[in-house]
Order: structure tokens, then sequence, then C-alpha cells
């Protein structure tokens, strides 16, 4: 098993499209990385030079946001769901 | 205290209600601050009442002046209130997928109303109306994204009336939106209890409402300080709307659909305090009730056909 990864639809000119992919690693800085070797660029869209990831992008692993987890340190097992989405305004407010 | 000389004299003091049948254990349990007890039957009349009360107090608010504001929903029927009571015209600029009783209310307050286009979400709004404000400098924008009386509102009133009533409160939970309820109560808790634990539930809403061209078009509120949460988590469209459901059939409660995002956030905290052998009182906001989303298709059918209903929309 591996770790189902949902794009979103602003960044799926890196994976040809697809609104998931998977990819493997022990921790979400590992599982970019590994993601990275297969469509390259994307990481650079999440991560900032500086190692830290990007101010309007939000990565959620089983849902529940990783800047709260250990950000780029979070760990990761087989069967984990991660969601990235960028950063919105939200709803009826 | 029930008798009031207005109607904005009646914001606020909701009651908090137990739930003994959704809270996983007797020492693990749930509450309900129901915030649709308000003047416009949601949360966001604190709100609107500071930002008008700070804006009068500070002369930049004069009567007869147009207040212009982005939302797609409670904020602006929350300020058409207090506008129409205190003497000001009130302009919203919200996404057009936004449901049709909320206009209607508006319309009947007599408020104006700009749309957006649906792709743009709310981000657009906001992007909308800051033009609009450049263009309009006698116009006043409150703008609930990044007003201190906002989030104050809920420091200085939704705080202490939930320690005043759950003295051992170990959990908050709130819809994070603007920011201002999580911001503002969560600063005032965590002051007075340093162990709470304070906890976001963000709306996954369809693809559409992410229409962005770029993530760099992104937006985080100017309120947001990361530092006052301790988790939080992005709800689906389906388990929103599976706790909304849940909550009228198991506690009678008919609330709106952030809520359900907001219980789910709650259940999840609640049922890991249970397994861990903690004891808990997790009090969660209700933001507000049904009524507003039932032309959605929320509450009709089965939980698939409410969700397929919902995609595009904005159901928090």
């Amino acid at each position: 098993m591996a770790i189902e990864v949902r794009i979103p639809t602003i960044l799926r000119s890196y994976t040809s499209g697809a609104k998931s992919v998977e990819g493997s690693g022990g921790s979400l800085a590992e599982l970019l990385k590994d993601l990275d070797g297969r469509h390259p660029g994307l990481r650079g869209r999440l991560v900032t030079d500086e190692g830290a990831l990007h101010r309007f992008v939000n990565v959620y692993v089983n849902d529940e946001d990783v800047r709260f987890t250990g950000a780029l340190d979070t760990a990761l097992s087989d069967g984990d769901s991660v969601t990235i989405l960028p950063a919105v305004a939200g709803g009826s407010r | 205290m029930t008798r009031y000389d207005s109607l904005l004299d009646a914001c606020g003091g909701t009651p908090l209600v137990g739930l003994p049948r959704l809270s996983p254990a007797p020492d693990v349990r749930l509450w309900a601050k129901l915030e649709d007890r308000n003047p416009t039957g949601s949360v966001k009349d604190r709100a609107a009442l500071y930002m008008v009360r700070a804006a009068e107090a500070a002369g930049t608010l004069r009567p007869g002046d147009t207040i212009l504001e982005p939302t797609s929903g409670n904020t602006g029927i929350a300020l058409a209130m207090v506008a129409k009571l205190r003497g000001y015209r009130l302009v919203c600029v919200m996404p057009e997928n936004t449901s049709v009783e909320r206009r209607q209310i508006l319309t009947m307050y007599g408020a104006e109303i700009i749309s957006s286009p649906a792709a743009g979400g709310s981000n657009q709004a906001v992007a909308m109306a800051k033009e609009l404000a450049a263009e309009h400098p006698d116009w006043v924008m409150l703008f609930q994204y990044g007003n201190e009386a906002n989030a104050r509102a809920h420091y200085e009133t939704t705080g202490p009336e939930l320690l005043r009533d759950l003295p051992d409160v170990t959990h908050f939970v709130a819809g994070l939106g603007t920011t201002g309820t999580l911001m503002g109560t969560g600063r005032y808790l965590r002051e007075k209890k340093p162990d709470i634990q304070v906890i976001a539930a963000e709306p996954r809403y369809g693809e559409l409402v992410y229409g962005l061209r770029n993530i760099d078009e992104g937006y985080v509120p100017e309120l947001y300080d990361a530092t006052v949460l301790t988790r939080r988590f992005s709800v689906g469209t389906r388990d929103a709307l599976l706790r909304t459901r849940q909550l009228m059939e198991v506690e009678g409660l008919f609330a709106g659909p952030s809520t359900g995002a907001v219980l789910h956030a709650a259940l999840a905290v609640a049922h890991e305090a249970r397994k861990a052998g903690r004891t808990a009182d997790v009090a969660f906001v209700v933001a507000d009730g049904g009524w507003k989303y039932l032309s959605t298709g929320a509450y009709s059918g089965t939980l698939a056909e409410a969700e397929e209903h919902l995609e595009g929309q904005l159901w928090a």
C-alpha cells in the first residue's frame, strides 16, 4: 500500500491532470521528494527555497493540518491520505 | 436577564447545552454553544455589532454613511440588521453561488448586493470589495477578515460566557473562516486555562470553490494567528452533512452544515480523549441554524444526493 495524495486543480499541470497520485515516504518531506521524481516541479510549488511550506498552501494528513503536527517532519504511514489545498478565504462569512 | 431594551441589546448571552447522546462517555462530554440564538440567527451578530460600534467610536462611521463588506451570508445579514437600526446603507459583495435565502433576507433588510463570480469564491469577493473601496473612498469597509473588533467581540463576550458556563472546559472547537471566533475566544480561554486545546474545523469544498489561477493568489485572513490554535482539521462536505444530520436525529438540534463540520472535529477529539482514558469537556460553536440552507438540498434525499447538491456551493 502507498500514500494517496490529492492534488488541487491548479497544480494538476504537474500530474498530467491526475486528481490524485501515489507516493511513499516516512515523512511529508520524504513523500514530496518521492513525488518530485515523477512529477518534477510539484515540490517547488509547495515548499519555499528556505524549506518551509508555502504560505498559501495547506497540507493535511488524514484531514489534519500538518502545520500543527510537525509540518514537513510529520510522520507518514502506508494508507495515510494526504490532501493539498490552496488557502482560500472560506465560505459564508 | 431576559428583557432587553432593543434587539441590539439581545446580542450574545447564548445558551450552552449538553449533548448527552452524542457524548462518548459520562466524563467525556460535548457541549453546544447555540449561536443561532442571536438576533439574526448566527454567531456573526457579535462581530457585526462590535465592528460597527468600534467604527462609530473611532469616528470613521457617521449617520447616513455607506458600509461595504465582502460577505457570502451571515455577516451580511447581521450587518444589514445593525445598519438598519443604526441608520446606515449597506453594500454586500457576495459570490453568486450562495443560497437564495441569504439574498432574500439581505434584500428584505434593504441591503444592496454586488455579485462576484462563483469560480473566484470568497477570495474574489474580498478582492472585488477592496477594489470598490478604492473607487468609493467615502464608503466604510469594516472588513471582517482583518478587523480586530471581530476577534475582540469573542474575546469580550463568547469566551467569558463559555468559561462562566463551563469552568472545566478542556477543548474549544469552532469553524475557521475569518478566524475571528477562534482567535478571540481562543485567546481568552488560553489566558484563563493555559492547557486548553483550541481546535479549528475548516470546511473543505468542492473543487470549483478553489478555482484560483495560481497558488500566489491564495489568501490568509489578516486576523489569523496560528499560535492560538492547537490543531486544525479540514472537513469535507460528506462528513459535514453526515454530522449535521446526526445532530438533528440524535440530539434534536437543527444546525447549518458548517456546524456539522465543527461537530466532526469535536467528536474526533472527544473520542481520542476517551480512548486515552482522559476526561474532557468539549465545547463547540453552532454558528447558525439550518433554515437558510434548505434550498441547497443539504437536508433532503440521501447523503450522496445532498453532497452532490452542495458541490460548488459555499455551505459554510
